[in-house]
């Protein structure tokens, strides 16, 4: 019953952020711009033409009425067409977001991978050099521009040894027609395409490192201060004089509650993670979302851009409503208090 | 054990210090900070080739590899890579110092302000950060870069517009500890006036945190600004943009790779910078890890 008025409690905020997301969309892409038909179409149209334009769309009338249409058009996950495609946004987000959502999943669960244990390892010898090497690990990831990153991997695992390809998610030469999910991994298996799946897997590897190393160097960081935090607990002093083995208090006392805080910094990480993606994408020539984005901006297609951005939003509040279950499932404190710590 | 002499007692700041001043990587960051801002204002005497940063051609030299001529090499129209990353700093520096100046003042009275009253006002102010959030700041800067046009102005008042939510909420937390202390009770008790007990009492409380933070940032928001300019989305060229080198550079590598990498090494020695250097002030502040 707590753990049901603790969802409900945090759907509704997350609802909330979403309409204050669609409020600063709007504002930035009808408000700041002054006349968005005029900008869609050029400085070479004709005032009819302008004039047209702004009847189709709605934006001649008041700006509380096109707000709600805005509003009303996303409730109904609709939105609007673009200018550049010439196809529902909607279509081109359903094309373009399984390759993002499969990348940031490759990120994250490298991040966990590499992050978590290199956090215990730096904790279990405290300042003495495995601490110190994943501390220079953590800084140096988090002060190297992903862009620059990506450019690296990509001309040394690439050019240099040629041992993985760098762009795209799939070779040219695999003969594949995407499946339901458009997530290849799970496409690729469910149809039992094992080669499909390696070279999936292959495709993802520099991308997902790019965009993973300063987040995994975070959660590296997170996890050593929240593991040493714990080892000063109580209960953990009693289980050493009830004579629980080491390696079981490590894993088993020590480690479970230190997940907390790697999870929270995830969520509060990810809005940046995406923002990343969106550079990681456009040097491997990833077809997701924010190279969409990206092309779109350019472009100046408005409804495409609100769409991306949007989209973003929804995914971003969407892994945090995760985070907090899994870390109430971790820390049942969470449930009760109803506040992640 | 010579001179044992009396035993002197130290002040917290004075220990501070001292930790902060023996702390090697506290001392390389505040090192790369100040050349990297002494090289940005001197820039047109220190380097070798100032009119290189403009739209001057150079084809006998163009891409010329590392050398005593030209430390950095030349690009694809013979300008010295070196000259150009120098004054690229000026570029990545007045980015982060403009949204910074504009983010940390912003973002701190509006957490003292949540803090301190609580009730709507708080609820207002931290929902907006919240929604702030929720946004990341390179598809905010991309989409206002879209609507307007691309621009270093435009780039730092979309971070700005993001950024001081951090600060709200770093500050806000601090103050609603500070609130409950005694001191505050005993300052509300005299009488003091709110503006009083915000900026006068609680606030100074909350510089050790906020310092830190900055430094930090600082070195965030220039790998940001040099995310949008590697997108085209920064300052536009002529003018030497790190990003914008990194990014020409690229369709050279491997072959003439000091293009892409010098300028982003720059950027990375730089954020490093002011990575190490908010860890060091930490020390200096006493400011606990998380």
């Amino acid at each position: 019953m707590e753990f049901l008025s603790f969802l409900l409690r945090r759907v509704g905020w997350s609802l909330l952020v979403l309409v204050g997301l669609s409020m600063v969309i709007f504002f930035i892409a009808r408000i700041v711009p002054g006349d968005p038909a005029r900008m869609a179409l050029g400085p070479t149209a004709t005032a009819e033409q302008v004039e047209a334009l702004n009847d189709k769309l709605g934006l001649n009338k008041p700006i509380t009425v096109q707000y709600a249409y805005f509003v009303g058009g996303l409730a109904q996950g609709d939105l609007g067409r673009s200018l550049l495609t010439e196809r529902a946004v909607n279509d081109d987000i359903r094309d373009t977001f399984p390759a993002t959502f499969e990348l940031v999943f490759a990120t994250i669960f490298m991040a966990f991978v590499f992050g978590v244990p290199m956090g215990v390892v730096a904790a279990n010898w405290k300042d003495r050099w495995p601490d110190t090497a994943v501390r220079l690990f953590a800084i140096f990831a988090a002060v190297t521009p992903s862009f620059f990153l990506a450019i690296l991997l990509q001309v040394l695992a690439g050019y240099v040894l040629g041992v993985l390809p760098t762009t795209g998610r799939l070779s040219p030469d695999v003969v594949y027609t995407a499946g339901p999910t458009g997530l290849l991994i799970f496409d690729s298996i469910a149809q039992g395409r094992w080669d499909v799946l390696g070279d999936a897997v292959r495709h993802l590897i520099l991308p997902a490192t790019a965009l993973a190393a300063a987040t995994t160097g975070q959660i590296a960081r997170i996890t050593r201060a929240s593991m040493i935090d714990t080892s000063r607990q109580d209960y953990i002093e009693a289980a050493r004089a009830f004579g629980v083995p080491g390696w079981l208090r490590l894993f088993k006392y020590n480690l479970r509650p230190s997940f907390v805080p790697p999870l929270t910094i995830l969520g509060l990480e990810f809005a940046s993670l995406i923002g990343g993606a969106f550079v990681v994408e456009l040097v491997f020539a990833w077809p997701g979302m924010a190279a969409y984005g990206i092309r779109t901006i350019l472009q100046k297609d408005l409804n495409a851009v609100m769409g991306v951005v949007m989209v973003s939003g929804v995914f971003f509040v969407t892994v945090n409503l995760v985070i907090d279950i899994l870390v109430g499932i971790v820390d049942p404190r969470v449930r009760i208090r109803g506040k992640r710590t | 054990m010579t001179d044992a002499g009396p035993i002197t007692t130290l002040s917290a700041r004075q220990q501070n210090w001292y930790r902060f001043s023996h702390n090697p990587t506290a001392l390389i960051g505040t090192a790369i900070v100040i050349l990297a801002v002494l090289a940005a204002i001197l820039a047109p005497l220190i380097t070798p080739y100032p009119e290189h940063v403009g739209a001057v051609v150079n084809f006998r030299a163009r891409h010329t590899p590392p050398s005593a001529e030209f430390w950095f090499g030349t690009d694809n129209v013979g300008r010295d890579i070196f000259s150009r990353c120098i004054f690229g700093l000026r570029v990545s520096l007045t980015l982060a110092a403009v949204v910074l100046i504009i983010a940390v003042p912003v973002g701190t009275t509006l957490g003292l302000v949540a803090g301190y009253f609580g009730g709507w006002t708080e609820t207002i102010i931290m929902r907006i950060t919240d929604v702030a959030l929720a946004i990341p700041p390179l598809v905010m800067a991309l989409a206002v870069a879209a609507v307007l046009t691309p621009s270093l102005l435009n780039a730092m008042l979309a971070i700005s517009a993001l950024w001081w939510t951090w600060h709200a909420r770093l500050v806000y937390s601090l103050t609603r500890q500070i609130r409950a202390l005694e001191y505050v009770e005993a300052a509300e008790t005299l009488g003091a006036s709110k503006l009083h007990i915000l900026f006068r009492e609680i606030l100074p409380n909350c510089l050790g945190p906020i310092v830190v933070k900055t430094s930090l940032d600082a070195g965030f928001v220039i790998l940001l600004g040099a995310a949008l300019s590697f997108l085209g989305l920064g300052i536009q060229p002529p003018t030497p943009d790190l990003g914008t080198m990194v990014a020409d550079g690229a369709q050279f590598l491997p072959e003439h790779w000091w293009e892409s990498l010098m300028p982003g090494t720059v950027i990375l020695i730089l954020a490093l910078g002011f990575n190490l250097l908010g860890d060091g002030l930490r020390d200096l502040f006493d400011v606990s890890e998380q």
